[in-house]
C-alpha cells in the first residue's frame, strides 16, 4: 500500500526530473529523504505496477516516428479472432475495447507513414473488416498529472 | 504546476523526412525508452553503456527537452493503480471554424490528459474532437464531460463517451 511518502514521491516526480550528475540526491533533498530511500521506494512502486515507467516521455513524431489512432466495428462473434490479428502486429502499441459500436481502438506506431498504411492494409486483408484511420490533425494538449 | 499547452502540427503528415533524430539522439532514446536506471548517477550509467561522456548525454537530453522530442522526464503512473478506474474517451462534433480555439481552451482543464482534433467518417462517425477524461467513477467522469460540453456550447452538434472495458494490449511505443 502507498503511504504519504509514496504519494509525495509520485506527485513530485510527475513534475519533472533534473538533468544533472546526481538527480536522485537532488529530488530526495526536496522530499527530506536520502537518495537510497528514494530509489528503493521508486523501485517498489515500479515493481507493484503503480508506476508504468520512470524516465523520459518522448514525443513520438518529434523523435522521428509516426503514430495514429485506429478504430474498428467488430461484431461480438468475430472479436476474439480479430483482436488476435491486431495484437499480432508489433507496431500496435496499445489496444482497448470500448463501449460503442466502434468497439476496438488501437494505436499504431511506426517509423514511417507507409509502414502504418501497411499495418492497416494487413489488418483489413486478414480480418475482412474496415480499419478507420483517425490520425490526429491537431494536438491541443497531452500530459495529465494524476494527483494522489 | 500546470503543464504548458503543447500545440504541435502533425509533423508526420507534413514531412517525408521522418528521420530527423540523429544517430546519437537515437541511441539515447533506445537506451532510455524503457526507463532510466535507478542509480545515483543515471545519466553517467547511460553514457557508459553508449560509450559517450556523461556531459554529452546530458546535453543531448536537454536539447531534446528544448526541441520537444522529450515531453518530460519523470514518473509515468498507471492510472488504474492510482484509483482512476473510469477512463472515458469523450468525443464531440464541433464546428470546424471553432474547434481549434475551443481545443486550446479545453486542453487547459486540469482533468484532461489528451485533447486532439481527428478526422470524421460521415455518416458513421461524426466526431472530430477527442478528449480523454479520467476519474474515480463514471458519474465523476460524466460531470467533467458536462463541464466540457458547457464550454463547447452551441458550437457542438453531438457528443458521446466511450469507456474502456478491457485493455487488449499495452506494450507502449518503442523504437527498434
Amino acid at each position: 500500500m502507498m503511504d504519504t511518502v509514496d504519494r509525495a514521491i509520485i506527485n513530485t516526480l510527475q513534475e519533472g526530473f533534473p538533468v544533472c550528475d546526481q538527480p536522485f540526491a537532488k529530488v530526495a533533498g526536496m522530499l527530506s529523504l536520502t537518495e537510497s530511500e528514494l530509489t528503493t521506494r521508486l523501485q517498489a512502486l515500479l515493481d507493484e505496477g503503480v508506476l508504468n515507467r520512470f524516465g523520459p516521455l518522448f514525443h513520438t513524431e518529434r523523435m522521428g516516428g509516426c503514430v495514429t489512432l485506429a478504430a474498428m466495428k467488430i461484431p461480438k462473434s468475430y472479436l476474439h479472432s480479430v483482436i488476435r490479428v491486431i495484437n499480432g502486429f508489433p507496431e500496435v502499441a496499445h489496444n482497448y475495447e470500448r463501449t460503442h459500436e466502434f468497439n476496438i481502438w488501437f494505436v499504431i506506431a511506426a517509423e514511417t507513414l507507409a509502414a502504418i498504411d501497411d499495418v492497416i492494409a494487413g489488418i483489413e486483408q486478414r480480418t475482412g473488416f474496415i480499419v478507420y484511420n483517425m490520425p490526429k490533425e491537431r494536438e491541443y494538449f497531452v500530459g495529465l498529472k494524476f494527483k494522489v | 504546476m500546470v503543464a504548458s499547452i503543447s500545440v504541435v502540427e502533425d509533423l508526420c503528415g507534413e514531412s517525408d523526412d521522418s528521420s530527423f533524430v540523429d544517430p546519437v539522439d537515437r541511441a539515447i532514446i533506445v537506451e532510455t525508452q524503457g526507463g532510466l536506471p535507478l542509480v545515483s548517477k543515471p545519466y553517467h550509467a547511460v553514457a557508459i553503456k553508449l560509450g559517450l561522456s556523461a556531459e554529452v548525454v546530458m546535453e543531448r537530453i536537454r536539447a531534446m527537452q528544448r526541441s520537444g522530442a522529450i515531453r518530460r522526464i519523470g514518473a509515468i503512473p498507471n492510472h488504474f493503480a492510482l484509483g482512476y478506474k473510469a477512463n472515458g474517451m469523450a468525443v464531440w462534433d464541433v464546428v470546424d471554424e471553432q474547434v481549434d480555439a475551443l481545443g486550446h481552451q479545453i486542453g487547459r482543464l486540469d482533468f484532461v490528459s489528451h485533447c486532439y482534433r481527428r478526422p470524421r467518417y460521415l455518416p458513421e462517425w461524426p466526431y472530430n474532437f477527442f478528449v480523454m477524461v479520467h476519474g474515480q467513477s463514471h458519474p465523476e467522469v460524466e460531470k467533467k464531460i458536462e463541464e466540457i460540453s458547457h464550454i463547447l456550447g452551441a458550437d457542438c452538434r453531438a457528443n458521446d463517451v466511450l469507456y474502456s472495458t478491457r485493455i487488449l494490449k499495452k506494450t507502449g511505443i518503442r523504437l527498434k
